[in-house]
């Protein structure tokens, strides 16, 4: 047994434990034994405000794609199999696309001179452009955009193992459709409610090329930090431990989230 | 400051491309390091490929948008694989500083030695100049222009979405003049005066820009009025027809700069070819691909480039007068090293 899965250690070991043990390292040794980069998170506004603005922006973006998504994954659910492998290939296509790609799509919508805007203003509904991109609404709408299915095939998976015969029995006893949904079928998608805000919520974490060109410069989200303090300020040591940081707070929150549902629910399919 | 052409992601990555190399010459070598895209095809054909026929040697070319980084690890690990970078000149003194870079020797390079002092450094040559300038579009502004940092800062004379670069280098000297500093009194900056002026237009930024694609494509789309830019991602955009314009004037004129790094593999063929890449003629080439200005201001003395054309480039000396030269040197003091950090918090508040 060892035997066989020890190629697959070796490659974990190389492409994870090593490196994210580097990055580990970096952030608390310089020229001898420090803490100072991690002083520095944990009592510099800028970092402070970077987590607190990544945080908002992942609840909200969960939220939405939760909105969204539910009543998709409804009714890809409760239509036939040809309808509902359509609605599932619209929800997958977009992955196919890059996620630049997607990001310069949205700024064509939504900039000063973009399609709604120039649509809103032929129907004479504004007279000023709306400031729908370069700042946090729009960096929110194409995250959603972009992390939509993350929240979508969870919940369709959950869906379609909730047995159609426990709804009939639900209506069989007098209960009406939206009665039988909120006692029944809504609390059995539950699982998939949590696995979906999950997975949205941890890949929204570490959200980079979205905010960058779509927030204007000043939706600094959490990698952002990151990166600028390699870039600009030439400081590992910083940028490795907002990293820590970053890395612990998505393990705590599959820690937390492990305690309800499995793993696997999340990361794959069981 | 290294986005400057970084047209996306995709060419970052243009791999070790081997030129001119015979196995006759095989011996004498050295890898060069620039910034990939048109800017160094634009090179490789001015410059790199005539120096490597004359000099009788093999360039290796690799390309990354952002070489600091890389130049740190390969410096840090003991054995670089790189020679010669061409790199914003910040890096080339900082890299000095820390022991990243090796320190040259003037005596062995006579093209550089010819050039005027404040284009060089112990540690690196200015290789291409480039400038931040005012940038505006000719539909909101198609007479009276805004013409200096004054004017881009008067929201009610000249009313209008306006976009920064998301960084202090070029930003601050920019905020300074507009408050009245002359272009040639700006250094040491006061970055505390800096500040206070960059605060007064700061609602009145649509976009703090972090790449020059980003800025490019701001004012093709008429997405802000006026902005900072880089004069070559300006004429790009005015050649591809759109209606933009710039001013030279109190423009911030800036240089990309050769420099060895530290423990280079093929040191003395590296210093050789310095020599060569900021050779008059060389130089003036580089001009006839790309909208960038020659390192050596001595190109202008050879006819290979017409007046016309001259007359369009950053360091062209009647330009160059116009416009407020770029202290790398102050911006990698602790001084400066202070001011960068102090944007990120400037910028979140």
């Amino acid at each position: 047994m060892l035997a066989l899965v020890s190629p697959a250690l070796l490659v974990i070991l190389a492409l994870i434990v090593l490196p994210v043990g580097w990055l580990a390292w970096q952030s608390i040794y310089h020229d001898g034994f420090t803490l100072e980069n991690y002083r520095r998170v944990f009592t510099e506004d800028i970092y402070w405000r970077s987590f607190a603005l990544t945080f908002e922006i992942s609840l909200a973006v969960t939220g939405i794609a939760l909105l969204l998504g539910y009543p998709v994954a409804y009714l890809a659910n409760s239509v036939p199999k040809g309808w509902s492998i359509l609605i599932l290939s619209l929800v997958v296509l977009p992955f196919w696309t890059s996620v630049l790609v997607r990001a310069y799509a949205w700024l064509a919508l939504l900039q000063r001179t973009g399609v709604i805007n120039q649509f809103l203003r032929y129907l004479d509904v504004i007279s000023e452009p709306l400031a729908l991109v370069h700042n946090t609404f729009g960096t929110v709408v194409a995250t959603v955009h972009i992390l939509l299915p993350f929240m979508v095939l969870p919940l369709y998976a959950t869906m379609q193992k909730i047995p159609g015969d426990l709804m009939q029995a639900g209506a069989s006893l007098g209960a009406s459709p939206s009665l039988t949904f909120v006692r029944v079928f809504l609390p059995l998608s539950l699982p998939g409610v949590l696995a979906g805000c999950t997975m949205v919520f941890v890949l929204c974490l570490g959200f980079y090329i979205t905010p960058e060109l779509l927030g204007g410069g000043r939706t600094v989200m959490v990698s952002m930090l990151v990166s600028r303090n390699v870039e600009l300020y030439n400081q590992f040591g910083a940028a490795s431990a907002v990293a820590v940081v970053l890395l612990l707070s998505v393990l705590a929150i599959f820690f937390a989230v492990s305690r309800f549902i499995s793993l696997d629910r999340i990361l794959g399919q069981k | 400051m290294t986005m400057k052409r970084n047209l996306g992601y995709g060419y970052a990555v243009l791999g070790a491309i081997v030129l001119s190399g015979t196995a006759a010459n095989a011996a004498e070598q050295i890898t060069f390091v620039s910034q990939g895209g048109a800017y160094q095809q634009a090179q490789t054909v001015a410059i790199l490929d005539p120096s490597a026929k004359k000099l009788g040697i093999t360039i290796n070319q690799d390309s990354i948008p952002d070489a600091w980084p890389a130049i740190k690890t390969q410096v840090g690990s003991g054995k670089p694989i790189w020679d010669v970078v061409d790199t914003p000149t910040g890096y080339c003194l900082r890299g000095g500083e820390q022991g990243l870079i090796e320190k040259l020797d003037f005596s062995k390079i006579p093209n550089a030695a010819a050039m005027p002092e404040a284009y060089r450094s112990p540690y690196s040559i200015s290789y291409e100049f480039y400038s931040s300038v005012l940038a505006f579009s000719q539909k909101t502004f198609p007479k009276d222009a805004p013409n200096s940092w004054i004017d881009f800062w008067d929201v009610k004379k000249f009313p209008g979405r306006r976009a920064l670069r998301n960084h202090p280098i070029a930003t601050l000297e920019a905020a300074l003049m507009a408050d009245g500093v002359a272009p040639d009194k700006l250094y040491p900056l006061d970055v505390d005066r800096a500040f206070k002026k960059l605060e007064e237009i700061k609602p009145n930024i649509t976009v703090w820009w972090t790449s020059g694609a980003q800025s490019a494509q701001l004012l093709n789309d008429g997405e802000v009025d006026m902005e900072m830019a880089w004069n070559g991602r300006v004429s790009a955009v005015a050649k591809e027809g759109a209606k933009v314009a710039f001013t030279y004037n109190q423009g911030i004129l800036q240089s990309t700069s050769l420099c060895i790094l530290k423990g280079a593999p093929n040191l003395e063929t590296a210093v050789k070819f310095l020599n060569e890449a900021v050779d008059p003629v060389h130089q003036a080439n580089l001009p006839l691909h790309i909208d960038y200005g020659p390192g050596n201001p001595k190109a202008f003395e050879t006819s290979v480039i017409k007046p016309e054309r001259a007359a369009q480039l950053p360091s062209e000396p009647s330009n160059a007068a116009k416009q407020a030269l770029m202290s790398y040197a102050w911006w990698s003091s602790p001084a400066g090293e202070a001011a960068e950090k102090r944007w990120a918090s400037f910028m979140q508040k």
